[in-house]
């Protein structure tokens, strides 16, 4: 049970993560219907950003509370508007050129985009992982198990904490942003038909970039909470971490922001618990199976709108 | 929207009429030139320069944590390094190459969105392409005494190169099978490579089976591969399809990367066979080729004798998939990346037309890796990752999709580009002691992936011949054909 309970925080905090990052992939999906190779890559690059955002201030987990706290703020305002910046320039050079053209296109630039920015960080950064000494240490515990040898502890560390807080008030925001603002009414609109919401005077390009803004930052965000809880980055997390998080917006349905939060969710714990119960060498095939199945027997997802096909 | 909306309500209380004369009245206030008047064109000086400052910006937020700083694992943890120098250079050439780019190649205020075919200059391409194709035959039949004849210094790192390039245009054409002809977009191909060259290793490893019967066993077992990783995804399309595709392709790759007691896991296999000629093989002994050639031994040998089965299976495949596009088999696989539906409703079956297409495609990817495996002599997991996918499908794609000489083309200048960077050691003595050309390989490749696509969307040899005509033959624009959209 003790177990249990502590697989159960692990996976939800590594689907929060997920969760993050496939936001992103279903806001693209959703408003041009691309898969965008190389969103993994740039929460690869909002992980960079922070990390070196973090040796600049040079806060150690020996630094007072007030302090640590708003070094993490800081360091993830910078590495969103850092990371929302690479996002809108890899939009503007490799998408928008080829907006109209045929659908493959814009997925080999994402794969050479992908391509692009992982050699770029390896090249600028190096190729050797980069440990970061824990920044957030310490945690509560929840439950102490009995038992001759004390037991497992379920414990509840607070970064922990802060990933699941973090996620929650983003999608909430998220949320809002998408169903209240105008430039959410234009997201929505654009999601639609683009076509129609241009003729209507909804600057669609200008959408579109945004789109990319946002999906970048909230990978960005995604990027920093996966360096302060593992540790341990190097150039290629973001194909992994990517491939996962699609996995995580088609298993909630594409296009759907509570859907793909859910995927992640769902991803995060399906992965966590087979690698606490199973084998943890087997825990991606695990993934990449759920995809698979889910495609074959629920291709609009959990929360997605089924696909009408007209002739 | 929150604009449109008030207008509309403003115009309830005003005269018929008044709509449109606000409407001009707000035109000419905001500068929006009325249509009439041709577009202005701003390649102005100061406009080129804002718009060069503005990249510059870009490039300078993009470079600051990447070429500004360097993280470093020193004593202690990380320490930080800054190299102002290099990022200043890198936002300066941004600068000027924007300012340039601006003043004299882009006139238009943004760079088109809509890419123009040009017809004609394909027509004249693809022309130049039936010429090209004899052509390139007879370079290829014989480039190893070329070779020979004028590089012996360099004879086995040039006919290494030609084999590695041979066996992306096989895959590239086996490939070409599955996205080009049956418009089914397979990101996990790499899958069946690695499945014929495990299948061979471990049939001539276990069984003590030579090369020639090896290889259309692995090319069966990956062809049944085929059949059964094609059977799941049968209802899936477009971008999906590619996902599940991938997510198979990853699957095996992990599958061989830790059943350890079966394919050595990540230390692979090796002792692989070498090819055999008549049951003789390329030694220095007495029953070696060479031997019963009468000819003095070279190691060399071996490599043209690579070089020439690759090439006879290349042009094997090459061979097959121009028939069948003549059978009905292949006109259903076309049928169907024209549009499933309409296939389906005119009593195709699809299941077997998508099978076959995978079946096909994954045999000719499973030859090719037993090739594979048989001239590395050595074979790991290392070798089959999604980059491999992703090259392979590069080369189709910017080949141009259903286009065979495309492939050609396009292997040549993708691996062969690449390859040759190996050799650039003189940009050593420009940019220093620490400058290593090879590391930038995966860079240049990934951004010449994104150039030629975004120059060229559907692919260098971009029109194709139909495989039906009615009476005359003509070529069908890029723009005509929805080749390899899924659906």
């Amino acid at each position: 049970m003790e177990y249990f309970l502590q697989q159960l925080i692990n996976g939800l905090t590594l689907g929060s993560i997920y969760g993050l990052i496939a936001i992103g992939y279903t806001m693209v999906y959703g408003i041009i219907g691309m898969i965008n190779f190389a969103h993994g890559d740039i929460f690869m690059v909002g992980s960079f950003i922070a990390l070196a955002m973090l040796v600049v201030l040079g806060v150690t987990a020996a630094s007072s509370l007030p302090i640590i706290i708003l070094a993490i703020l800081l360091v993830l305002l910078i590495a969103m508007v850092f990371t929302s910046v690479w996002g809108w320039t890899v939009e503007r050079l490799a998408y928008r050129p080829l907006r109209g053209s045929f659908r493959l296109a814009p997925l080999i630039t994402a794969i050479g985009m992908s391509i692009v920015l992982q050699n770029f960080v390896q090249v600028t950064q190096g190729a050797r992982v980069k440990p970061l000494q824990p920044i957030v240490t310490d945690g509560i515990t929840l439950l102490q198990g009995g038992g001759p040898g004390g037991g497992i502890v379920v414990q509840l560390s607070y970064m922990q904490m802060i990933i699941i807080v973090t996620t929650v008030a983003l999608m909430t925001g998220f949320s809002l942003l998408i169903a209240k603002t105008p430039l959410g009414r234009a997201q929505r609109a654009c999601e639609q038909d683009a076509k129609m919401a241009s003729l209507l005077g909804v600057d669609v390009d200008r959408t579109i970039s945004l789109t990319f803004l946002m999906g970048a930052a909230l990978a960005a965000v995604a990027g920093t909470m996966y360096l302060l809880y593992y540790g341990v980055i190097d150039f290629y997390i973001g194909f992994l971490a990517g491939v996962k998080a699609f996995t995580a917006a088609v298993l909630g349905g594409i296009g759907s922001l509570p859907g793909a939060m859910l995927g992640g969710l769902l991803i995060g714990l399906i992965e966590t618990f087979w690698s606490g119960y199973f084998s943890v060498e087997y825990k991606d095939v695990a993934a990449f199976s759920i995809l698979a199945i889910v495609l074959i027997f629920l291709p609009s997802g959990l929360l997605g709108r089924p696909e009408v096909e007209k002739v | 929207m929150a604009e449109a909306g008030s207008v509309a309500d403003a115009s309830d209380l005003r005269p018929a009429g008044a709509e449109i004369e606000e409407e001009k009245r707000r035109d000419a206030v905001s500068g929006e030139p009325p249509f009439k008047q041709p577009r202005r064109r701003d390649g102005g000086l100061r406009a080129a320069l804002r718009d060069a400052l503005f990249a510059a910006l870009v490039a300078a937020v993009l470079g600051f944590f990447f070429l500004g700083l360097r993280t470093e694992i020193g004593p202690g943890g990380l320490v930080l390094s800054t190299r102002w120098g290099l990022f200043a250079t890198a936002v300066a050439i941004v600068f000027a190459g924007r300012l340039l780019l601006r003043l004299f190649v882009f006139r238009d205020a943004r760079p088109r969105t809509v890419t123009a075919a040009a017809p004609g200059w394909a027509a004249a391409l693809t022309a130049l392409g039936r010429l090209l194709g004899p052509g390139l035959l007879v370079l290829a039949l014989a480039f190893p005494f070329l070779i020979l004849w004028l590089f012996p210094q360099r004879d086995r790192q040039y006919l290494d190169l030609a084999i590695l390039i041979l066996t992306y245009v096989m895959l590239g054409w086996g490939l070409n099978i599955v996205v080009g002809l049956a418009g089914l977009l397979d990101l996990g191909y790499v899958a069946f490579y690695a499945v014929g060259a495990y299948s061979f290793a471990l049939i001539a490893q276990n069984f003590g089976l030579g090369f020639w019967l090896c290889l259309p066993l692995a090319g069966l077992l990956a062809a049944c591969w085929g059949l059964i990783l094609g059977f799941p995804v049968l209802r899936l399309r477009g971008d999906y399809l590619a996902i599940v595709t991938l997510a198979f392709g990853e699957i095996i790759r992990i599958i061989l990367l830790n059943w350890y007691d079966f394919t050595g896991g990540p230390n692979g296999i090796s002792g692989i066979p070498k090819p055999t000629f008549l049951g003789m093989d390329f030694s220095r002994g007495e029953d070696g080729v060479a031997a019963f050639l009468g000819i003095p031994y070279d190691s060399i040998h071996r490599f043209v004798y690579l070089y020439y089965i690759i090439l006879g299976l290349a042009l094997l495949t090459n061979f097959v998939t121009l028939r069948l596009r003549r059978l009905p088999i292949g006109r259903a696989w076309e049928a169907l990346r024209e549009d499933e539906i309409a296939c389906r409703s005119l009593g195709i079956n699809t299941t077997n037309t998508k099978l076959t297409a995978f079946a096909t495609g994954a045999m000719f990817g499973g030859i090719a890796g037993s090739f594979f495996a048989t001239r590395q002599g050595f074979i790991s997991p290392e070798s089959f990752t999604f980059l491999e996918s992703a090259i392979i499908l590069a080369i189709v794609v910017l080949g141009g999709l259903g286009s065979q000489i495309g492939v050609v083309i396009a292997s040549v200048v993708m691996i062969g580009g690449i390859e040759l960077l190996r050799n650039l050691g003189f940009l050593r003595d420009i940019f220093g002691p620490g400058f290593d050309p090879t590391q930038y390989r995966m860079l240049i490749f990934g951004l010449a992936m994104v150039v030629i696509m975004v120059w060229k969307p559907r692919g260098l040899i971009s029109s194709r011949e139909p495989s039906a005509v009615l009476k005359e033959r003509k070529l069908i624009g890029a723009d005509m054909v929805a080749q390899g959209e899924g659906h």
